[in-house]
């Protein structure tokens, strides 16, 4: 797929973010948008093999969200795939809807691998399932998205340093660096950084990336295929709220709906 | 007299129940956390190293990794000491295992005070309340070291997230291998007609004592086996109730949201009749020989009796 198609879907799932949570009145728009290229190039490049028609395939890679309050981004995707009717994202934290407010997976949804929303055990649960594939000696991949503030979690580094001891090149962690968290900005709420330097010395393979470029992105994911013997964080440098003008590097909308007139303007500016 | 078959440790139980499962299905994988050889989760280790992952002393990547191997179709046991097992990851346990339904079994061993020496810190007293409260979750408190094998191959016939609790201290074998055992379905162990005792874990062979005691004082007590806490055998229970009009439920673990809790809660809905429970009162365990602890906290045949004498002068 051409990088010109990947921006056109991630146009579409921009709009589908904004149009469900102006629709559902509650969500986190800011998240959500910023890891639209990271979701994009993931599942249309592709990189993941996943079908939603056979989400259970023994064959398929893993997507853990870790982040799961970003789930607008994921269900968007999973409708762009056809796994979904699109008119379901309409649905979005409405009673007896598949798309909770936050991931669960018993409600049935392709895709969903398991339910969180509670930060901090996205790379564990990536990691269970990546040593479960490595003692099967298959070949499937693992793939978990987190959020920069995120890392604040201490439940994090046992996984980093369980994947690393384990050599699991089959796990990647993807850190969507937005640098906000409800709070403010994550430097001044607890710095996480240097990131990269920390990962490194985990024993991590870490690609530092612009998280809006198709062909950073794209890279990183072939990096990660690529690398043996231990596993890769993609540390993707992203702006909150990318795409819509109002919301972008603003933390009020980490979990704000935008009002029918905002909806309005953004799907103007992703038009 | 109490029929005892000798003393074993029910973590043996466990460990020897997991390297059977372990060459019966190859889909059961274990996790360790530094506490392997303790909670002789090491049997498996040796037996099976490419199905077994130890995670240092990281107890929410334990699970989180038990999840995760659930999730990928492995049924994983997630086993250390109970406070760790349950306690640090327990909102893992809660929101990644149970609401996610998965296929996780989790071993908590040195339940109870009989830990001894080490303490308070390492006496699990409320794992039964805090496992018992989450949906999904299934909850075995097996009463020696036969039943915990038995629990153990059951937990991993049943699909969905199971606890298994055991200790470290030899008890009593008052089962024998072919004494039925099936989940969620509580066993008399001995008929009675005045008091019914409603005991789980290391506290049924202190109620098979007690019964012994109040036989020589002339009351007639009923002894039932309530390994299954969750889902508790209800009909079990309204039927001790019924039969005896008064009941005392005996557990190695705090009075408060546990296994006579979970009693009261049926009883109260069902056939309200007086309880007294027998339990650690609302205190941190300590230091010291574990037949000491089982004294200093009232949890032996003699606490048993006078609760059954307790709650005799509240029967109408």
């Amino acid at each position: 797929m051409t990088t010109a198609d990947l921006e056109t879907i991630a146009k579409t799932i921009r709009k589908h973010i904004v149009e469900m949570i102006g629709k559902a009145g509650s969500g986190h728009p800011g998240g959500s948008l910023s890891a639209v290229e990271l979701m994009t190039a993931l599942y249309f490049n592709p990189h993941i093999h996943f079908d939603p028609k056979n989400p259970l395939d023994p064959d398929r890679d893993y997507f853990v969200l870790s982040k799961g309050h970003v789930c607008p981004v994921m269900y968007a995707v999973i409708a762009e795939l056809g796994g979904i009717e699109c008119g379901e994202l309409c649905t979005l934290r409405q009673p007896g809807s598949r798309l909770q407010g936050h991931p669960a997976m018993d409600k049935g949804l392709p895709g969903i691998e398991v339910s969180s929303g509670s930060l901090g055990y996205g790379l564990s649960i990536g990691a269970g399932i990546a040593a479960g594939l490595k003692a099967a000696k298959k070949k499937n991949k693992v793939y978990v998205l987190m959020g920069d503030g995120e890392q604040q979690e201490g439940s994090i580094w046992e996984a980093v340093m369980a994947a690393a001891h384990l050599g699991l090149d089959n796990l990647c962690g993807i850190v969507d660096c937005n640098r906000l968290q409800i709070d403010g900005t994550v430097k001044e709420i607890m710095n996480i950084e240097p990131l990269k330097e920390k990962y490194a010395a985990f024993g991590w393979n870490v690609c530092d990336i612009n998280g809006h470029d198709f062909n950073a992105v794209n890279g990183a994911y072939d990096q990660f295929k690529a690398t043996r013997g231990k596993p890769t964080a993609i540390l993707a440098r992203t702006v909150k709220g990318k795409g819509v003008s109002f919301m972008e590097n603003n933390v009020e909308w980490h979990g704000k709906a935008p009002s029918p007139e905002q909806v309005a303007l953004a799907l103007k500016e992703l038009a | 007299m109490v029929e005892v078959f000798g003393k074993k440790a029910t973590r043996y139980g466990f460990g020897e129940a997991l390297v059977e499962l372990g060459q019966k299905n190859e889909k059961v994988f274990a996790l360790g956390a530094d506490t392997a050889s303790s909670v002789m989760v090491h049997l498996f280790q040796e037996k099976f190293p490419e199905r077994f992952i130890n995670v240092g002393v990281a107890e929410q990547n334990l699970l989180g990794m038990a999840a995760g191997l659930a999730v990928g179709g492995w049924i994983p046991f997630a086993v250390t000491y109970g406070v760790f097992a349950t306690g640090r990851p327990w909102e893992q346990i809660r929101t990644t295992i149970c609401y996610s339904n998965l296929n996780v079994k989790i071993g908590g061993s040195h339940a109870g005070v009989m830990v001894g020496p080490d303490g308070a810190t390492h006496q699990a007293l409320e794992e039964i309340a805090i496992m018992r409260c989450l949906p999904r979750m299934t909850v075995l408190v097996p009463c020696d070291v036969i039943e915990t094998h038995k629990a153990t191959l059951a937990a991993a016939a049943l699909f969905g997230p199971v606890y298994i609790r055991f200790g470290r201290e030899p008890v009593p074998v008052i089962t024998r291998d072919d004494t039925p055992f099936e989940i969620g379905k509580a066993r008399v162990m001995r008929e009675g007609k005045d008091v019914a005792i409603l005991a789980c874990g290391t506290m049924v062979y202190e109620s098979l004592m007690a019964a012994d005691l109040l036989e020589k004082k002339g009351i007639s007590a009923r002894v039932v086996n309530v390994h299954t806490v969750k889902p508790i055998d209800e009909d079990a229970i309204v039927s001790a109730a019924k039969d005896c009009g008064a009941i005392v439920t005996a557990e190695e673990h705090q009075i408060f949201g546990g296994f006579g809790s979970a009693v009261a809660e049926v009883l109260v809905k069902r056939f309200p009749v007086p309880v007294e429970m027998v339990a650690v009162q609302d205190t941190f365990g300590e230091s010291g020989n574990p037949m000491d602890l089982m004294k200093a906290f009232h949890l032996k045949d003699v606490d048993i009796v006078a609760a059954a004498e307790r709650v005799l002068r509240r029967k109408k």
